[in-house]
């Protein structure tokens, strides 16, 4: 891993990125050849987080292996427990009480708009422009604050179950979203103003990394990444799952194919999401907020697969049961490994510079893709 | 605890007034140990979900600027200690390892999280993680947590900091001696 | 398009298929050396035109092992489950990268997972293990490593 050759055959140079890197959002190690700083290839090098996570949830319950699929995407913990006890309910056949599903649509939002608010700071930090990091982290302690009162943690919270919610919402929860609702609303267009508008931003993303209609199919990208070459893949709103199918939101799709166009899908995302949040926080319905399951799960013997959209993209998760308390096989099919295989198709031709916008837009964490 | 003292945290030296001024008596080691700790630059390595919580502890609510950790280096030879937030897995431990060497004496390390301390979440059934991350290198603090507060990474950077002013070695502290 | 048609038009392009019941996409099993020309089928056919494959993974089922893909068509947004099974001794099976570009990276996760030998794959070594870890499938039934792996 160490001795690689520095110089190929044709006098191109071949440079490590990574793992130890500021700019790779985790470890990520690509090996890039470069002529002068034009990228002629770039191949990624993956499994410095691997942490064996499908072979461990074979000895775990079902009840059990829901806390270690936080970990996996931490950004959206929410919406990986989620897709998790969905799948176990799917083999279950449990109806979720109609309280549970709106609390757990609400989390999702705020998870998501969470996500892209450090993708947002993060990926500018990259560019060079360091003050939208601060601005991001001060929202997202607002939505932190909001979590660990009813969560009781602030990254890696364990809340959804097999059934519902693990505990109600706290009496202040409604009340504290609703304030965060109404001074964030305005926070989007100073944030727009701040770096969307900046001629130098613009420079650095337009006409970086195209990619095409055919490729994000071919390549399986899904969520903004395709979202931005104009591929309508949104799950909230081809296979709707919980109230999703009830609810008035729009799916944002570009027609540029470069970093710009994703960035800006991602901006209005996090717009539909307060739409969404604002039409289910006035009235959570009463009831119960967990379903009567039994104490041991066991599913019957078959197969289940069930889609969510994470803030990255699609989450699937394919569980095999042949009958017993624990899962004879779990594939967790992430977002991030179908994007990163995208990134040598759009690199080459570039610059070494444009190689940092691309991997901020195509979002990556690589535990995600390491698993 | 040998290294947790009042006089730790006060000014080393002591101040006499004199007509033209002031005149401050100390030893030398007191004084480059207080400079040293109120002065650590962290490297950035961050393998896992504690690493949002470190930058959450860089951020406007809980700064660790304030504490002298201002300027976090990405290069390992321009930084004196390391965070290790996040599990290490035994393709990231001769990473882990190479990145120590190549830091400059005098260097620290604490080690954040579950997964650093014992291999937290994944101990059992995994064939690919490190348990612990003082099987490669010698850990100085360890901060408990999945993932730790960032009140709680805050107190081991001033735990840190007594440490250095405090004088004592690893094993002086280990066994209780002076 | 509904299962019955699917099964219906997978029946055409290839009569040795077999089907399953249960479940809510039709599941279909086929033989390891037809799974490449029924592939290249299922996605240039213009009524079923499957471009995407959302999951590709291997199961072991201790006497032998079984290769899944999930398939779904963007335009018509109907879904298929392509079933393939293997010897456990020797298993092979023709590589997809060239039909669906995404399969490139998770045939190569399971090559090290599980040893499966994809023929004709453009670039096949590890991926996510580290070096020394080729002939130890660790995902397998019968893996055991008593230095790394503590078990419960």
């Amino acid at each position: 891993m160490f001795e690689e050759q520095g110089i190929t055959p044709e006098g191109d140079l071949i440079v490590n990125v990574g793992p130890q890197h500021p700019a790779t959002h985790g470890v990520l190690h690509l090996v890039i050849t470069l002529s002068g700083e034009t990228i002629k290839k770039v191949e990624p090098h993956l499994g410095y987080i691997h942490r064996s996570i499908e072979k461990m949830c074979e000895s775990l319950t079902y009840r059990q292996f829901i806390y270690v699929t936080s970990r996996m995407d931490y950004l959206s913990a929410h919406i990986n427990n989620h897709a998790c006890a969905l799948c176990v309910e799917k083999g279950l056949q449990v109806e979720v009480p109609p309280r549970a599903q709106v609390i757990r649509v609400l989390l999702d939002e705020l998870t998501r708009i969470a996500s892209h608010e450090l993708w947002w700071g993060a990926m500018a930090m990259d560019i060079g422009a360091f003050t939208p990091f601060f601005h991001a982290f001060r929202e997202r302690e607002t939505i932190n604050d909001i979590m660990e009162e009813t969560c009781g943690a602030r990254l890696t919270m364990n809340y959804m179950v097999p059934g519902g919610v693990m505990q109600d919402l706290h009496p202040n929860f409604q009340a504290r979203v609703k304030s965060f609702i109404q001074q964030y609303k305005h926070k989007i267009s100073e944030y727009a103003e701040l770096l969307t508008g900046n001629i130098i931003f613009k420079n650095r993303m337009k006409n970086v990394g195209v990619l095409s209609v055919e490729d994000a199919i071919s390549y399986g990208c899904t969520g903004p990444t395709a979202r931005g070459s104009g591929v309508s893949c949104d799950i909230r709103k081809l296979y709707p799952y919980e109230v999703y199918g009830k609810l008035d939101f729009e799916e944002i799709l570009e027609t540029g194919g470069d970093s710009l166009a994703r960035y800006m899908v991602r901006i209005r995302e996090m717009q539909q999401s307060i739409r969404v949040i604002e039409q289910l926080v006035d009235d959570i319905p009463e009831g119960d907020f967990q379903a009567k399951t039994k104490a041991v799960l066991k599913l019957p013997k078959g197969e289940f697969y069930q889609r969510v959209e994470t803030a990255r993209g699609e989450l699937g998760v394919y569980i095999v049961s042949e009958g017993g308390t624990t899962p004879y096989r779990i594939k967790f099919r992430s977002p991030g490994f179908s994007n990163l295989s995208v990134l040598d198709k759009i690199a080459r031709g570039g610059k070494l510079g444009d190689l940092v916008a691309m991997m901020g837009t195509l979002d990556l964490v690589i535990p995600d893709i390491d698993r | 605890m040998a290294y947790v003292n009042d006089t730790a945290s006060q000014f080393p030296g002591q101040v006499h007034e004199t007509p033209g001024g002031g005149i401050v008596l100390s030893k030398l080691d007191d004084v480059i140990n207080w400079a040293r700790s109120n002065s650590l630059w962290p490297l950035t390595f961050a393998t896992s979900c504690c690493g949002i919580e470190m930058m959450a502890v860089a951020s406007a609510k809980y700064d660790f600027s304030r504490f002298g950790f201002e300027v976090a280096r990405a290069s390992p030879r321009q930084a004196d200690v390391i965070i290790i937030a996040g599990t290490i897995v035994n393709k990231m431990a001769p990473v882990l390892k190479r990145l120590y060497d190549q830091m400059p004496d005098p260097k620290y390390v604490i080690a954040m999280g579950a997964c650093a301390i014992s291999g937290g979440p994944f101990f059992y059934n995994t064939y690919s993680v490190v348990k612990g991350a003082d099987h490669i290198i010698p850990v100085d603090v360890y901060v408990a947590g999945c993932p730790p507060r960032p009140e709680a990474l805050l107190h081991a950077l001033i735990s840190l900091q007594q440490k250095i002013k405090s004088g004592l070695t690893r094993e002086q502290i280990k066994t209780g001696k002076d | 398009m509904q299962n019955d048609e699917l099964q219906a038009n997978v029946s055409q392009l290839l009569t040795t298929a077999t089907f399953e019941e249960g479940g809510d996409w039709l599941t279909v099993n086929v033989g390891a050396d037809e799974l490449l020309p029924l592939a290249s089928q299922l996605r240039d056919d213009q009524a079923l035109t499957f471009n995407y494959l959302f999951c590709l993974t291997c199961i072991d089922w201790k006497t032998h092992l079984t290769m899944v893909y999930h398939l779904t068509s963007t335009q018509y947004r109907h879904s298929l489950v392509l079933k393939v099974k293997l010897d456990r001794d020797r298993p092979a099976v023709e590589s997809l990268a060239f039909v669906w570009r995404t399969a490139e990276f998770h045939e190569r996760e399971v090559y090290e997972l599980f040893g499966v030998d994809f023929i004709h794959h453009p670039d096949l070594r590890l991926l996510i293990l580290p070096d020394g870890w080729e002939g130890k499938n660790p995902l397998r039934k019968d893996f055991e490593d008593p230095i790394n792996m503590i078990r419960l």
